[in-house]
């Protein structure tokens, strides 16, 4: 392989494998930033990947090629539903975040395998006959190196990606709701004297999350895996949250971040393919998101600060 | 109604709730819950083998849940007990397998390794929150995905590519003929007498120690304690070490007892993030685990009987211990509930 042929491999892929992290990072920003912790992001991948693959392998005969946006669109839609399982505990019954977000993921997992024993009676549904699927932009392709680079193997739902990260940097950073959803995160006690509904706005942040994470469930399920088991999302979750924190809680920095992660899986994945890095063992680059994490943390890679009121629940009159 | 019996009322509703939940979605799914819950009893209780078999699945719940519960106690929460779990499973075999040595001296040193490697694990997490402010939660959940990779990558490197690594020595083994006799040949070993030692070893260091006291007066007030003149950062730091050290022992119990050896995993054991369940269940104490311990390891073997028995997928108890931790979680709800009852009848 030559380098400009390992480039043509190796970028479409990255941009491939970090969408779906990029949709639930987003999630997991929207979440975090009104001051609910969402460990739950996982679990509530699980759930639109296996939302996505239901309507697909149900529906694809009637629906043909809109099987999959109809598929992505049910995925957003029991995504938000079921993270309120999350909303309720962690905003309403004051449960500690982290565990009840625990629990979604238990929750998820096991919930969707007995769906599909039960549907399908086996652990593992077929593959689907409608994935998402890749197409090369018109002009855009024929330009030299970057033509066949960015815009040869597209997925629609990489460019919707990207759209939603800069939409959720616009709504966050832009508009009244961003501002007041930050300030719900910063400093409850204060928006609540300005008058913000802080429990309306976290519950509508959470939900927010949970369609974002169905949406990158279903998205990984139907471009990556095209069927459903309890392996299919595999710490993918955990990885969008990753990425939220190494983009310091901003969508663009998490855009990046999962851009960046897309990379170490492709690597990881195909790693023994590609020269230079084909002696290097799959373990570094499997780590690397998580190693990369703790060192954000910890200073090593700029500081990274989380909303202030992050992980608290906001209990009115008690300061 | 005191605060005592409220802190005891709250598990034991949220357990039935649970159970009454898993039931309707069982009839919602088309499914007899009456069968269902008999084939879970059966599963658990059925005969000596079941009972064998159940306590030997308890065995490592239990560890989990100590170290869930002594991370809880001085003020951290360790969501990394799976992580810790893995490499002391891993710890474990190796010792196992690569030394030969007399019985007294190996099956320790199989155990102190598998404690060690839990330990190190944990004090990475309980080092960068001391040392640079990194919240445990995020540190020891990505922990527990770079210990996963790692002991695949050990594994796959010890074997030669194989998936598993060699057997274990006998004298490094868990396992007793008697205990099996005893039990219709299940798979119960001695590892249940490790792990009700480490019950008391807990409950001893939290009540019976000077460190102990620090440790959970760090976790009650961190300025207090730091007024008083104790140093937070180690206490940090030892709390998790110590937590650690139960998880790693957790993995030893598969290692040397129930599996005798290690292999490379395609995902988490889940038994670390039950762990987390136990403890709740157990409100944090060395004996509250216990029976935590009891009730998850009982329903994760007892489910393996349903779909035989019942033609219901064995999940379903995996979506009733979520629940279960949901509810214990949102305990307030339940406090609420329980106080208003109590008043009504006061009233009266």
């Amino acid at each position: 392989m030559s380098f400009l042929e390992m480039l043509y491999f190796i970028i479409p892929s990255a941009i491939l494998y970090a969408t779906p992290l990029i949709f639930t990072a987003i999630g997991g920003v929207f979440s975090e930033r009104s001051g609910v912790v969402n460990i739950g992001l996982e679990g509530l991948m699980i759930v639109g990947a296996f939302v996505g693959i239901f309507v697909n392998l149900e529906f694809a005969s009637s629906l043909g090629a809109a099987t999959v946006w109809v598929a992505m669109l049910a995925a957003v839609v029991i995504g938000a539903i079921f993270s309120l399982f999350h909303a309720v505990a962690s905003i309403s019954f004051r449960a500690d975040q982290t565990v009840s977000g625990v629990a979604i993921n238990l929750l998820g997992l096991a919930a969707t395998v007995f769906l599909v024993k039960m549907i399908y009676d086996k652990g593992q549904t077929d593959m689907i006959d409608q994935p998402i699927r890749r197409f090369g932009i018109p002009y855009l392709e024929d330009i030299p190196f970057f033509g066949r680079l960015l815009f040869h193997d597209v997925y629609s739902t990489s460019i919707l990606a990207f759209a939603v990260a800069f939409g959720a940097w616009f709504i966050i950073y832009k508009t009244p709701f961003g501002l007041r959803l930050r300030a719900v995160g910063e400093h409850p006690m204060a928006a609540d004297t300005m008058g913000i509904n802080v429990n309306k706005m976290r519950y509508i942040a959470v939900m927010i999350s949970g369609a974002l994470g169905g949406l990158g469930g279903a998205v990984y399920a139907q471009t990556i895996t095209h069927d459903f088991s309890h392996a299919t999302i595999a710490g993918q979750g955990f990885m969008a949250i990753a990425a939220m924190i190494f983009g310091k809680w901003h969508p663009i920095g998490a855009l990046g971040a999962a851009l960046f992660f897309g990379l170490a899986q492709t690597l990881s994945i195909a790693g023994n393919q590609i020269p230079l890095i084909e002696n290097v063992p799959a373990v570094y680059l499997q780590i690397l998101p998580y190693v990369l994490t703790i060192l954000a943390l910890a200073g090593f890679i700029g500081k990274a600060n989380a909303p202030k009121a992050s992980g608290q629940p906001y209990i009115k009159g008690k300061r | 109604m005191s605060n005592r019996v409220i802190n005891l009322l709250v598990p034991i509703i949220s357990i039935i709730i649970g159970l009454i939940v898993g039931a309707i979605v069982m009839v919602v799914s088309g499914y007899d819950p009456v069968q269902g819950y008999i084939a879970l009893w059966t599963g658990i209780f059925g005969d000596s083998y079941s009972i064998g078999n159940t306590i030997r699945q308890i065995t490592p719940y239990i560890l989990a849940g100590l170290a869930v519960a002594f991370a809880f106690r001085t003020g951290l929460f360790n969501i990394g007990v799976e992580g810790q779990l893995i490499l002391g499973w891993l710890a474990a075999a190796w010792v196992g397998y690569a030394f030969e040595l007399p019985k007294v001296i190996h099956l320790p040193l199989a155990l102190l390794a598998a404690a060690a490697a839990g330990a190190f694990w944990a004090f990475i997490a309980g080092f960068l929150k001391a040392k640079f402010k990194v919240h445990e939660v995020i540190a020891t959940i990505m922990l527990n995905y770079t210990a996963l990779y790692i002991a695949n990558a050990v594994i796959k490197k010890l074997s030669d590519g194989s998936f598993k690594t060699e057997r274990i020595h006998e004298s490094a083994s868990l396992r007793s003929p008697f205990l099996r006799e005893l039990t219709d040949n299940s798979s119960l070993h001695y590892g249940i007498i490790v792990a009700l030692l480490m019950v008391v070893v807990m409950w001893f260091i939290l009540e019976k120690t000077t460190r102990g006291y620090e440790l959970k007066a760090v976790g009650f007030n961190k300025n207090a304690a730091d007024y008083a003149g104790m140093s937070v950062n180690k206490n940090i730091i030892l709390a998790m070490t110590i937590s650690g050290m139960f998880a790693g022992l957790g993995g030893a119990m598969e290692a040397l007892g129930t599996f005798q050896n290690a292999s490379i995993k395609p995902g988490f054991t889940g038994i670390g993030f039950d762990g987390i369940a136990v403890a709740l269940l157990g409100a944090n104490t060395p004996l509250g685990v216990v029976f935590g311990a009891s009730l998850f390891g009982s329903l994760k073997y007892g489910a393996l009987n349903m779909p035989n028995a019942a033609g219901i997928p064995e999940e379903i108890v995996s979506i009733i211990i979520a629940l279960i931790i949901f509810f214990v979680a949102s305990g307030y709800i339940i406090r609420v509930g329980l106080q208003k009852l109590s008043k009504k009848k006061e009233g009266q």
